[in-house]
């Protein structure tokens, strides 16, 4: 709560007119408009006196003056919601009703966004559909339609990550001869549910551990799906659809490894499974250790690659594994960024992410650093060889990784307002990744149509 | 013709803002800015179980009063305020959709709600809301809205009933 002499210095210029309400004397209550006037040195609302029995507040007892504003916006409704109300005992003075405020309560959509203060009120929402579930003896419960709510739970739109590792490792054995269509979707499959398992378990382990409830910033790329928090799946909900998640990647997992070299396929599938389960949940929680970036840095790069590229050509491929290290990269970026927001949130919880453990201008230098490592990468893979030289084209996506870095210079401190930089995270992932697989395409229709191709489609 | 005195109907018909006033469980007031929807009969606002503390007061003590007193906030051609006392009840019995039987007043009012419903998915819990319905008993117009003259008062008893 904020100190009333400080609460009204911000009264006067942002509202027209007080209202005072109170209780009549049949206990109804009654509320009526008046001017007003802040004398902040003396911690005093000076309001306009009111005429009318009915209408003049009591001197007696306790009083609420609430200021209230919102600018209309026509065609839409209105915008610059805020209120500050007071509560105390009024006092005569000159024809004239005073108030010194005991207590206060205020919210403007200006200083905290909405979804903030939407996000403080879950645990009312919560007690509030208990409590109707024990007047009603039915469970009430938040609702959505189950293609929203699997959505939602399994945060979907996230498999991007898993598809631009898998097509690269596809692409890049492709190009060295090897080529089964059935066992690229198997291997996607396996993958993204691997992947899916690790957002579910992500929201469990969350929720166990209170970093998702003391996070009151969440946005659409951070904060977890929420859905065990809002009441919209059960915790048990949740730990099936994770376990089923892992155990259908399990099986499509170990029948590739049986079909196509168990050891080495065994190897990369219990490891990326290892990284996935433990990347929240106990005794490791690599994320509350700082590693959550090494963790996807490996999962959603190399382990997923070399495993796509070792399922078609049966081999290991050190193209591979450097191919997926520019991605690798700027996957692990997305997390990095996604949990500049978290902070508060995280480090309540202990989560001890990069960003809880360094500084601002750390976490923009590294940002920066790593964003140029992982082009590099490309520019130098693609000059000696060491990959196909048409991913070159991958640099087309050095743009988006501007607005990031501007963003976080900027809205460091304003979740909502780096949301927008945070998507350009997830496109500058997506962008780099598919066009790295374009330039193996390109290499690939080079090198089935070229007898003797050029150095610059090889 | 609605139950209420045509100024009065006038104003809840166009505010975009009143300030419902409800009695907490320590018998006090507390005063929340909310879009009011009249249909003629009953004054209806709605609260997201996020914000439900106010539907929990009005669950123990249905008596309230709505003040529309914002001059931004009304479309009259001469500004008035009103306040309206009245009972409340609280229409939870579907949160998920019950609200929507209120949504056709809603959208004139606030034509977002419907771009905002769409992203239900993003705000699940925004969209499970209370319907309360007050049903007026006395209703207090300052004519040109000044307060410092005493108000037109109108006895509603039986009315909307």
């Amino acid at each position: 709560m904020t100190a009333p002499t400080e609460l009204l210095g911000r009264i006067e210029g942002n509202f027209t007119h007080a209202v005072i309400a109170f209780l009549d004397h049949e206990g109804y209550p009654m509320s009526v408009a008046t001017g007003f006037t802040i004398v902040p040195e003396r911690g005093v609302v000076v309001l306009d006196a009111v005429a009318g029995a009915e209408a003049s507040p009591p001197l007696d007892r306790e009083v609420n003056v609430v200021f209230s504003h919102i600018r209309p916006q026509p065609g839409i409704g209105y915008d610059e919601r805020r209120y500050i109300s007071l509560w105390g005992t009024l006092h005569k003075t000159d024809g004239h009703l005073e108030l010194v405020p005991e207590r206060t309560q205020h919210w403007d959509e200006q200083e905290m966004s909405f979804f903030e203060f939407s996000e403080r009120g879950v645990p009312q929402a919560r007690r509030y559909m208990d409590r109707l579930s024990a007047e009603t003896g039915t469970s009430v419960r938040p609702r959505l339609s189950t293609g929203w709510l699997f959505l939602r739970a399994t945060r979907l739109p996230f498999l991007s990550a898993t598809f631009v590792p898998v097509a690269l490792g596809v692409a890049v054995a492709a190009l060295d001869g090897h080529w089964h269509w059935a066992l690229a979707i198997l291997t996607l499959i396996a993958a993204s549910c691997v992947h899916l398992g690790l957002n579910v378990a992500n929201d469990v382990f969350d929720t166990l551990s209170g970093a998702d409830a003391a996070n009151v910033n969440p946005t659409q790329f951070s904060g977890g799906s929420r859905v065990i928090l809002y009441g919209l799946l059960s915790l048990r909900q949740m730990v099936a659809l994770m376990l089923g998640f892992y155990a259908v990647g399990a099986g499509i997992g170990l029948y590739l490894a049986i079909s196509r070299g168990f050891w080495p396929l065994f190897g990369i599938g219990l490891a990326g499974l290892f990284i996935s389960v433990f990347y929240t949940a106990p005794p490791f929680r690599f994320v509350h250790r700082g590693i959550g970036e090494i963790c996807v840095f490996l999962g959603f790069g190399p382990i997923m690659t070399i495993g796509a590229y070792f399922v078609q050509a049966k081999a290991w491929s050190w193209e591979a594994i450097y191919a997926s290290l520019p991605v690798a990269i700027l996957i692990a970026l997305v997390l990095y960024v996604n949990e500049v927001p978290d902070r508060p949130g995280d480090a309540k919880a202990g989560k001890r992410t990069l960003p809880v453990r360094w500084t601002k201008p750390t976490v923009i230098a590294v940002y920066a650093g790593s964003a140029a490592t992982a082009f590099a990468l490309i520019l130098i893979g693609a000059i000696t060889g060491a990959i196909a030289r048409p991913t070159i084209i991958a640099l087309a996506a050095i743009p988006l990784a501007l607005p990031v870095y501007r963003g976080l210079q900027e809205f460091y401190e304003s979740p909502y307002q780096l949301m927008p930089r945070m998507g350009k995270g997830v496109q500058l992932h997506m962008a780099t990744g598919l066009l790295l697989v374009v330039g193996y395409v390109i290499a690939i229709i080079a090198s089935h149509n070229i007898t003797n191709p050029p150095f610059f489609l090889r | 013709m609605g139950v209420l005195p045509a100024p009065i109907e006038e104003l809840l018909n166009t505010a975009l803002v009143a300030e419902l006033t409800v009695v907490d469980d320590r018998g006090r007031p507390v005063t929340h800015p909310l879009i009011p929807l009249y249909d003629g009969e009953r004054i209806y606002l709605t609260s997201s179980v996020l914000f439900s503390r106010k539907l929990e007061h009005i669950k123990d003590n249905g008596k309230v009063s709505l003040s529309i007193s914002d001059p931004n906030a009304v479309k009259v051609e001469r500004f008035r305020r009103a306040t309206i006392q009245g009972d409340a009840i609280v229409d939870d019995a579907d949160l998920h959709s019950g609200w929507e039987r209120v949504l056709p007043i809603w959208r004139q009012k606030e034509p977002a709600i419907d771009f905002f419903l769409g992203k239900r998915v993003a705000l699940p819990l925004f969209f499970e809301r209370g319907v309360i319905e007050i049903r007026p008993r006395r209703a207090f117009l300052w004519a040109d809205g000044r307060t410092d003259v005493a108000p037109q008062v109108f006895e509603l008893v039986g009315a909307g009933r």
